[in-house]
């Protein structure tokens, strides 16, 4: 029997030292690739063997070498002193007594505290701009160019049928709100929405490209089925009748942006949108 | 020595009483209780890399060219955050696998904190004395998510610059208060210039100090009252049965630690985790596709993109769609969470202290319950891929949203059914091992009791 454990513990402690050795193993080989420049998945597989090594080891070591138990402790339960939780109550309560006997003091003390704790929320206030008609407007206003985010104008009689391009208002391709993407639909594929009849000359149309549902880029477009897709959340506008989700998320329209050409052939804004761009808030609908 | 340290310190604070009581406490030993401890380690892993890499990254949208490590971007406009990160990346020795076991960590952290709260849930083990526990430990769950969103959201790459769109546009979404709060917490309109630096601070010095607190609080209220145990041998309500805490629990715990660490960072080295130079530097106009979040915001993803459009209006006022999804269902979900040692106390539980744990097929509403609720998420977490769920099965992502629609509401009733059976199946059979358990208990899990 004695000389079972004995081989026992002799295979046990030959596999925990062994399992200590690679993990030195590791170490010293971590600082050769460490002094050699570093290589990202020797460094992964070493650190996992050094430090593998120690846990296999250590984790042998208490699982066959060390007392096993099972050990019982008592549990005391709560509440562990009913005389302490006595005293605590009472010397808690008399000190109340003190400071309720001062009424006056004590209200105007709780007032105090209110108004300093009131003006804590003044550093609060300091975090950001008040939102005002920030979300109501973009960059875009009368006779502004159309140009790429590289800032590069964008000719009228440069787009083929179903060009597709990213455009901001001169100037401003820093303003995230004033992304617009332009359309080439082709002929007879656009329905003009009543009250836009002159919004898109040359049968160049343009959308706000930011998704209406939680204000991702509208990046894809679709030529064939003439969709716009989110690829954040599958939103998909249909671009001939007005750019109208149809699927996925989205519950309004893309805003379209009123183009004009100007007398040298390019692509400007009529005026800025018409109504708010991006995701809906609370006040979406109340312009102030 | 010994005897001389444990002198010194004792004339000066006294500890010798504590020194001895830890060294004998006793530990109950199942593999169920070892995911908190995993998640404990998992959070030590994160703050020794964490350290290292905000000794390199510059929280700041400063731009300028990038000529650094990774010839495909010369050239491109970067921001300051985006270049340091990739600088950590390229130019830093032992950098990268720093970084990406510090992203592995977190995404195992949060898994091990899941996981706990199910083991927690299933088990009973909230029940009176330990809802405090119960409450600090959610609490722990949403700085957990909430610093891992922070994290991956300060790099300025393109992936997580849309989920910081994504973010803006929630805040927005909620009634009264949303826009100044989108406003406040970006100072400003998106994109802001302050955002970036804002995310560092509550990164590196907000969230972990309130984490470190929390999980501090959280062991010493396991410490003072003692761990559950399984109910059987000699374990009852006034004991605790296991092995003592010294010599063997604590080297079963440090070489878990070091296990838990050996496998983040093998991770880190050799599997590749948020490449942000995949994704570019973040423009406004462009966008990543596929954008999936970390697996941890992926039921809220899922629940953005298969909700419904609906929106309300009236005079002119909006609450938008994003609120329902984004706020309301999260909003909902852990105040349940937070709610469930009440809720379960008043359906079928009791107002007595418990140190012995439930077993789940002793509580199948229970049971069927957080598995409903289980199926639910994970319904969720896979909406939140359908557009590559549609490229892989090459189906329309309409129809593939249509089916999630209908899932999501089906298969928790399905499953939450199905699991209350098979908890009254294993309760009439006894401790049989579930393949041993007769398929006619699964069929008439009543009947059965009397065979």
């Amino acid at each position: 029997m004695d000389e079972r454990r004995d081989t026992q513990h002799r295979f046990s402690g030959g596999a925990i030292a062994w399992a200590f050795f690679l993990s030195f193993c590791g170490s010293v080989g971590l600082a050769i690739v460490y002094t050699l420049g570093g290589q990202v998945q020797l460094e992964g597989a070493l650190l996992f063997l050094s430090l593998g090594g120690l846990a296999i080891g250590l984790v042998l070591w208490s699982h066959w070498l060390m007392p096993q138990g099972p050990d019982l402790e008592d549990r005391a339960l709560l509440p562990w002193d009913q005389r302490d939780e006595e005293q605590a109550e009472r010397a808690f309560a008399a000190g109340m007594s003190e400071i309720a006997r001062r009424k006056f003091l004590g209200r105007l003390l709780g007032a105090a505290v209110a108004a300093f704790g009131f003006t804590l929320l003044f550093p609060i206030r300091s975090l950001g701009s008040r939102p005002g008609s920030a979300l109501y407007k973009t960059a875009w206003r009368r006779g502004a160019r159309a140009v790429t985010p590289d800032g590069a104008p964008v000719r009228a009689d440069g787009l083929v049928d179903n060009a597709f391009l990213t455009v901001f208002p001169e100037g401003k391709t820093d303003q995230a709100d004033s992304q617009v993407v332009l359309i080439k639909v082709p002929a007879g594929a656009f329905k003009t929405l009543p009250g836009r009849e002159d919004w898109s000359p040359e049968r160049i149309v343009g959308f706000s490209k930011i998704c209406t549902h939680a204000g991702c880029p509208v990046g894809l477009y679709q030529a064939q089925t003439a969709d716009l897709y989110c690829p954040c959340h599958q939103s998909v506008f249909y671009v001939p009748d007005g750019a109208v989700p149809t699927s996925g998320p989205a519950t309004r329209p893309l805003p379209q942006l009123p183009l004009a050409i100007d007398a040298e052939g390019f692509v400007v804004a009529q005026s800025d949108f018409h109504e708010p761009v991006g995701p809906a808030f609370w006040r979406l609908g109340r312009r102030p | 020595m010994i005897k001389a340290t444990v002198r010194w310190l004792d004339e000066r604070v006294g500890a010798t009483g504590f020194v001895r009581e830890s060294l004998n406490k006793v530990f109950p030993d199942h593999w169920s209780f070892l995911f908190g401890e995993i998640a404990l380690y998992a959070f030590v892993v994160l703050v020794v890399t964490g350290i290292f890499l905000a000794y390199f990254f510059q929280p700041s949208l400063a731009q300028k060219v990038y000529t650094g490590g990774y010839a495909p971007l010369h050239g491109a406009h970067v921001s300051a955050a985006y270049d340091s990160a990739l600088n950590l990346s390229f130019g830093v020795r032992a950098g990268l696998v720093m970084r990406q076991t510090h992203h592995w960590a977190a995404d195992v952290f949060v898994a091990a904190i899941v996981v706990h709260l199910c083991r927690i849930f299933f088990t009973g083990a909230f029940r009176k004395p330990r809802e405090i526990n119960w409450w600090i430990g959610l609490t722990l769950l949403v700085l957990a998510l909430f610093n891992g969103f922070t994290g991956y959201s300060m790099l300025d790459d393109l992936l997580s610059g849309t989920g910081l769109r994504i973010a803006y546009s929630i805040a927005l979404s909620i009634p009264f208060i949303g826009t100044w709060m989108a406003f406040l917490v970006f100072g400003g309109e998106f994109p802001s210039d302050r955002i970036i630096s804002r995310l560092f601070t509550t990164h590196v010095f907000i969230v972990p100090a309130l984490i470190t607190a929390l999980i501090a609080v959280h062991l010493a209220i396991v410490w003072r009252q003692k761990h559950t145990q399984f109910p059987g041998g000699a374990r009852t309500d006034r004991n605790v049965e296991g092995v003592k805490f010294w010599p063997t629990y604590a080297a079963k715990s440090t070489a878990l630690f070091l296990g838990v660490a050996s496998v983040l960072t093998a991770l880190g080295g050799l599997a590749q985790i948020n490449p942000i130079w995949l994704y570019g530097p973040f423009r406004p106009e462009t966008v990543t596709s596929p954008a999936q979040p970390d697996w941890y915001l992926g039921w809220t993803e899922g629940a953005l993109r298969i909700f419904p459009s609906w929106e309300i209006r009236f005079h002119g006022f909006v609450i938008a769609n994003p609120f329902f999804p984004a706020v309301l269902l999260p909003g909902i979900t852990f105040a349940l969470l937070y709610l469930w040692p009440i809720i379960d106390r008043r359906f079928g539980g009791d107002r007595e202290p418990h140190h012995l744990l439930e077993r789940p097929r002793d509580r199948p509403g229970r049971t069927a319950l957080g598995a409903a609720a289980l199926t639910f998420y994970m319904v969720l977490f896979l909406a939140g891929s359908n557009d590559l769920l549609a490229r892989w099965l090459s189906t329309p992502v309409t129809t593939i949203t249509w089916v999630f629609r209908v899932l999501v509401v089906v298969a928790p009733v399905v499953v939450g059914l199905a699991v209350h059976r098979a908890m009254k199946a294993f309760q009439t059979s006894g401790a049989e091992a579930f393949s041993k358990v007769p398929l006619r208990s699964f069929l008439r899990p009543r009947l059965s009791g009397d065979r």
